[in-house]
């Protein structure tokens, strides 16, 4: 039985088709300006991967900010719901999922089903979202998947003291004019934005094995800093992390149509 | 006896010469490249437009952001001081004060002397202070002035959803590109920031008479969108709303000479 899972986000779209509990295609893409076509185009990409065609699909579950613009989705679930079951299937033994997306965060916490007890969550401030680092890659020169790899260059890091992206990027500004290395300063802004989503986790409890989602979760430099600000060592994920709310979907839909 | 108040902000800088009770001159200028030249020529305006020496100075207090960077100021007072002192002087009644710089905002309570009682600063986030504003303007292309006096043609203020700016600048962004007036989309934006003050004033309770201080309030469209959000009337003061901090400085400068 073939099923899908399509995750429209804020940033980036992603499609995943599954075939009996193992992924046949995946396919991530950044989104246009109508969701519709941005959802059609993501799922063709993952059957053209698979090697299958719409009609094959029994059942796609639609996630994601943009989730209400799939027009092939015969059910909906939230975001959440889905970071919590694709990360538990990826990796049984996660109990709090951190899924930092394009413009919002989460922290949310599972059992050993991988349903949800609990969770946080910001999409109100900028802060501690991918929006933070989009918009300080910008005036420091750095393609924002890039800025892992420039981070781990840092000798010093620099303490950026604002949160405010707003402010932040104001003080990122003046530390590159100031001559500051391109890496301190990068490795200093994943710190700060560390700080940020750890807050947000520690809100409902860091509890047993935790795993980092999303696509903020590919660059290095976060997932090393999340750890230092949590105090505790974040599980690698086997699997792309930005895939796992449209892995999480497609399992739901694979229950559906069981 | 003449004596001054300098206020060094963020985005501007301020200077008050005041002789006994009266205002003699002053001056407002956007803040150079460090603070110490924006004190220094500032102040030389101000001593110009009064038409008085330097030497006839008898005291110069600082205050703002770069208050700790004047050269020429015998002593520092925090803005809230300078401003609950500026706005108490001016007008006795007022109980309540708003004071929006380029980069934070206060409120505060004074009592019938003119001290505070009770305050609150956000120099956190973006939202709420001046440069909610500033950004805003930029993307639609228009003065900080521009933005105050549109509001106050629109017919359909827009509502913007979001308080944090960033999320706000996509807000104004989709709505330039979706034909909205420009006066509706700067009530939206004045209103939202109304909004934000009005939280912070809600936390410390608002008692009358209320003003507002800080280049922000010269923008009507904020003005209007605090009162009717409060239900209370933001008293006008018979001074530029922009100098209350460097006259309050001023005053405290006095009174540094009587001790």
């Amino acid at each position: 039985m073939i099923v899908a899972g399509c995750d429209i986000g804020s940033r980036t779209a992603k499609a995943v088709i599954m075939e009996d509990n193992t992924i046949l295609g995946s396919s991530v893409m950044r989104d246009k300006p109508d969701p519709e076509e941005t959802a059609y185009e993501v799922i063709a990409s993952a059957l053209g991967q698979a090697g299958k065609t719409m009609a094959d699909i029994q059942c796609c579950v639609g996630t994601g900010y943009g989730r209400k613009q799939v027009p092939f989705a015969q059910a909906l679930e939230s975001e959440i719901v889905c970071h919590g079951r694709g990360a538990q299937w990826l990796e049984p033994s996660i109990r709090m999922v951190i899924d930092i997306g394009g413009q919002d965060a989460k922290a949310i916490k599972l059992d050993d089903k991988g349903r949800v007890v609990r969770y946080a969550y910001n999409d109100k401030c900028a802060a501690g979202t991918g929006r933070f680092l989009e918009v300080m890659a910008k005036p420091l020169g750095v393609r924002l998947e890039d800025l892992g790899k420039v981070s781990q260059k840092s000798s010093a890091p620099v303490k950026i003291s604002n949160q405010c992206v707003i402010f932040a990027e104001t003080e990122i500004v003046s530390l590159i004019n100031a001559g500051k290395p391109v890496p301190d300063i990068v490795c200093g802004l994943h710190r700060a934005m560390a700080h940020r989503v750890a807050a947000l986790a520690k809100g409902i409890v860091v509890e047993g094995e935790v795993g980092m989602t999303g696509g903020v979760a590919k660059n290095e430099g976060m997932f090393d800093a999340l750890q230092d600000a949590l105090g505790v060592k974040i599980r690698m994920i086997g699997w792309d992390p930005q895939m796992v709310g449209a892995i999480g979907a497609a399992l739901i839909a694979q229950e559906m149509a069981a | 006896m003449i004596v001054a108040g300098c206020d060094v902000g963020s985005l501007t800088a301020k200077a008050v010469v005041l002789n006994q009770t009266k205002i003699m001159g002053f001056a407002v200028i956007d803040a150079r490249s460090n603070p110490a030249r924006s004190a220094e020529e500032v102040m030389q305006m101000a001593i110009t437009v009064a038409k008085v020496g330097r030497h006839d100075i008898k005291c110069c207090v600082g205050t703002g952001y770069g208050r700790e960077k004047i050269e020429f100021a015998h002593a520092c007072f925090s803005e809230l001081v300078c401003h609950a002192k500026g706005a108490h002087w001016i007008m006795p009644t007022i109980r309540t004060i708003v004071d929006i710089g380029g980069q934070d905002c206060k409120a505060m309570r004074i009592d019938n002397q003119g001290r505070i009682e009770k305050f609150i600063t956000n120099d956190k986030c973006a939202s709420g202070t001046g440069r909610f504003l500033e950004v805003m303007a930029d993307i639609m292309g228009i003065s900080l002035d521009d933005l105050g006096r549109l509001s106050l043609k629109a017919h359909k203020p827009a509502c913007l959803a979001s308080a944090c700016t960033v999320w706000a600048q996509a807000e104004v962004i989709r709505l330039v590109g979706e034909r909205t007036p420009p006066p509706d989309i700067c009530a939206g934006i004045n209103e939202a920031m109304a909004a934000r003050v009005a939280t912070m004033l809600g936390s410390i309770g608002i008692e009358s008479d209320l003003c507002m201080t800080g280049g922000v309030a010269k923008n009507m469209g904020v003005v209007k969108g605090l009162e009717t959000l409060t239900g209370m009337r933001v008293r006008r003061l018979s001074i530029d709303p922009q100098i209350v901090g460097a006259l309050g400085a001023a005053l405290l400068a006095k009174e540094e000479v009587v001790q």
